[in-house]
């Protein structure tokens, strides 16, 4: 394997781990927000008790993602030297911003959040929950914004130094607000919310199999469910926008996420597939004509295919086709769970059935499986280009960094993840084994008013 | 000067500002944890533990935001420092990744063998990363063979050599005091008086490394002295440093360790001017030829981006100050222990 390669690696692996824990401090949040409403407005403990069991897993979820988070600060430097030069004036911008106006936020407030119960009024602490949620999004915001740039720039322009080309932005504005920032950022910051609802539903449906703090267990589902259904379905919406998007803006991730090679004529929509990348096929379940009608709102309409690229110009297809389908996959399978799992709850039904349980249990893995093949399948499907159209992956790497350097660092690295991991399942398994604290007497099985 | 240098040069000093704002920040929790092994009981390191509790993650936030402004406003330091220090950073990261995770962990569970491996893994941790900060920061004083093209191929084992490892241990020793002295705000009773011990050694260290990293500096890294030979009126820095650092065991002989605390980030921050005037208008001295060195000027973005820059700075930190001023009120006083603790 050669530096390139490499360094690749050993930002997906870094991206990757690190990806496993923002979603869930965004979506908690979200989850903590309406726990702590509930309790001011009826000031029944349970919800207290929620909340605080709750905000002690978001303190766990967020360290590590602090820990994780600052490699990728300075990843960019370290492995990726010659883009860090080429962008700097415009990415960096975006993940200053990113560093003033979230992370501060979301940094200080947690403090109240997790140790300021006793010292703060209870309208305070409250506040302080709103902005580390909104902490947490804003981050997201800058973060995708940066991201959207290099899937596709605007608002810059090309500029000799002395020291090579690079990018300068020209407006600001138009930086930020660039064709892809706003349907990626919705569609993140919803997969965000359904991480954490599907978390808090997961660990609610455990404590029912268990026995184990019902009334707790079934108001953590309710709450868990709502943000689910919202999220999930605003899926569709996001999920579909940014489809057409990426139509419009980066018609080869297009063709790749579809496995579309022929160039200007109506093509079909594969529900599940295998590329053949050698004779340029795609075996599968196809709706025809289903892909031109979604993109173009008319089944007749001509696609861009992968031919209309140089071999060297197309990202590699069948990863990209794989994880997009998967995550598409999982998408409709979470909006049954959620809508499906509300109308059980509704019914009762949910409470009865072990083996329904058991799945809403296990429900947690999908949208992270769903967060990062998305995130891959994006990332991939820009290839062979850092920037879209403007900077290959390979014209990105810091020149004094040897293969052994890397090599090194990525071993490390991935050994470290897997012992964060490890601790961060022990860890976490730890808490919920120990369960919210239950106070007063007679809260295990009936709502209690304080 | 004309418009086209004054907005590097705000950068410059802007860039400065974060780091000192690190450095005083981190630099008490990072000292904190490289004294947490002088404490042996369990209930002594779990309140030197929630002493930097609410704080350490805000403080670290300092370094991540310091990185993104250096991105953003001079992308080719950001660029050659990295990748040219690549093996020293990508330590420094696992150090602050074991710290971070060391802290949140330690008291999670109760077995003694499992605290003392936490332990023993953030004082560690925190020791090493100050080490290596100042290990950093004396290689871009002395200088770096950055060549034509601002790139800097090093390697760990020449960034680890005399000069560099004095002023990381200087600074290992300075965050010591400066933690020293914040933990005696925090403590009280038998552990307070085991920490006022410990101001009195580690200023004493700490004094003794200040003198000898000046002599070096300027025996051996002379141009880090030339802005004061040229423009006599900057010795008033150095000058500063002194009187702060002679303020120290004043306040602390009287019993007044908030103005201890404030006189040794004072301290901190002259130490910071004192390096940012000594390395201006270079942000990496080229050791090959004085024309290779990466400046405020030729490593900068264009004026668009660092006017941009500047206006998001200006809205942004008063409100990072407001927080910081805010989370360090409503925390302030001894350490408690309650069920919300580390």
């Amino acid at each position: 394997m050669d530096v390139e390669l490499l360094s690749r690696i050993q930002f997906a692996v870094t991206i990757g781990f690190h990806y496993i824990y923002p979603p869930l401090s965004i979506g908690l949040g979200i989850a903590l927000v309406i726990m702590e409403a509930t309790w001011l407005r009826t000031r029944n403990v349970m919800y207290l008790e929620m909340t605080k069991f709750w905000a002690k897993i978001f303190g766990l979820i967020f360290a590590l993602g602090v820990a994780t988070g600052i490699v990728m600060e300075f990843e960019f430097g370290t492995n990726w030297a010659s883009y860090s030069r080429f962008v700097g004036d415009v990415f960096g911008s975006a993940l200053a911003a990113e560093g003033v106006f979230a992370f501060f936020l979301e940094s200080g407030f947690l403090a109240l959040l997790l140790f300021g119960w006793d010292k703060v009024k209870p309208g305070l602490h409250f506040f302080a929950t709103v902005m580390v949620a909104l902490g947490a999004h804003f981050s997201a915001v800058w973060i995708i914004v940066a991201n959207s740039w290099m899937q596709t720039p605007t608002g810059y322009h090309l500029v000799q130094t002395a020291n090579g080309i690079r990018a300068e932005i020209t407006d600001f504005w138009v930086m930020v607000f660039n064709p892809s920032s706003f349907d990626r950022l919705s569609h993140t910051v919803m997969g965000a919310w359904q991480a954490g609802a599907f978390l808090v539903i997961s660990v609610g449906a455990f404590y029912l199999l268990r026995n184990k703090y019902e009334k707790f267990a079934k108001s953590s589902i309710r709450i868990g469910l709502i943000i689910a259904v919202v999220a999930s379905l605003m899926q569709l919406v996001t999920g579909h926008s940014s489809a057409r998007m990426v139509a419009q803006h980066q018609p080869a991730k297009l063709a790749a996420f579809e496995g579309i090679y022929e160039d200007g004529e109506p093509a079909d929509l594969t529900i599940i597939g295998w590329v053949d990348e050698e004779n340029e096929q795609v075996y599968g379940i196809k709706i025809p004509g289903m892909l031109s009608w979604m993109v173009h709102g008319d089944a007749n309409a001509p696609i861009t295919g992968l031919d209309a690229f140089l071999p060297e110009d197309r990202p590699p297809v069948q990863f990209t086709f794989q994880a997009y389908h998967a995550m598409v996959a999982i998408g409709m399978l979470l909006i049954l769970l959620a809508v499906g799992g509300a109308f059980l709850a509704w019914r009762g039904i949910l409470w009865e059935k072990k083996w329904l349980l058991w799945v809403y249990v296990f429900s947690v893995l999908l949208p992270q499986i769903a967060n990062q093949i998305g995130w891959a399948a994006a990332e991939v499907g820009r290839q062979p280009w850092i920037v879209y159209n403007l900077m290959r992956t390979s014209e990105g790497l810091s020149v004094t960094v040897s293969r052994g350097d890397v090599l090194t660092s990525l071993i490390l690295f991935t050994l470290i993840y897997i012992g964060l991991f490890v601790l961060f399942i022990f860890l976490m398994d730890d808490k919920i084994r120990k369960g919210p604290a239950m106070t007063e007497p007679g809260l295990e099985t009936e709502g209690h008013r304080a | 000067m004309n418009g086209l240098e004054t907005l590097p040069i705000i950068w410059y000093m802007l860039v400065g500002v974060l780091l000192t704002g690190y450095a005083i920040l981190d630099g008490f929790d990072l000292g904190t944890g490289a004294l947490h092994l002088f404490t042996k009981k369990d209930i002594d390191r779990r309140t030197l533990l929630n002493a930097i509790g609410p704080f350490w993650d805000g403080n670290e936030v300092w370094l991540v935001t310091a990185g993104g402004a250096l991105f953003a406003a001079f992308p080719e330091v950001y660029a050659s420092a990295f990748s040219g220090f690549y093996t020293a950073f990508i330590l420094l990261l696992f150090m602050l990744i074991f710290r971070a995770v060391s802290i949140d962990v330690r008291s999670k569970r109760a077995e003694e063998t499992w605290r003392k491996s936490w332990d023993i893994a953030f004082s560690v941790s925190s020791l090493v990363a100050a080490l290596l900060i100042g290990v950093a920061l004396g290689n871009i004083a002395k200088g770096v063979p950055v060549g034509p093209d601002f790139e800097y191929d090093g390697n760990l084992l020449e960034q680890v050599n005399p000069y560099s490892l004095l002023v990381g241990l200087t600074t290992v020793a300075m965050f010591m005091m400066h933690a020293s002295i914040y933990l005696v705000m925090k403590t009280e009773g038998e552990l307070q008086q085991q920490i006022r011990g410990w101001v009195q050694n580690t200023l004493i260290f700490f004094l003794m490394m200040y003198v000898l990293t000046t002599m070096a500096t300027l025996v051996y890294v002379p141009h880090m002295a030339e802005p004061y030979r040229n423009h006599g009126w900057l010795f008033i820095v150095p000058l500063i440093s002194v009187l702060a650092v002679a303020n120290i065991p004043r306040e602390i002989s009287r019993g007044n360790e908030l103005r201890a605390f404030l006189s040794s980030s004072a301290t901190i921050a002259a130490l910071m001017a004192l390096f940012g005037i000594g390395m201006f208008p270079n942000m990496m001295h080229s050791s090959l030829s004085p024309e290779y060195s990466l400046t405020a000027f030729n490593a900068a973005s264009s004026p668009r981006t660092l006017t941009t820059m500047l206006i998001i700075a200006v809205i942004g930190l008063p409100l990072v100050l407001g927080y910081t001023a805010g989370i360090y009120w409503v925390f302030r006083g001894k350490v408690k222990l309650n069920d919300h603790s580390y």
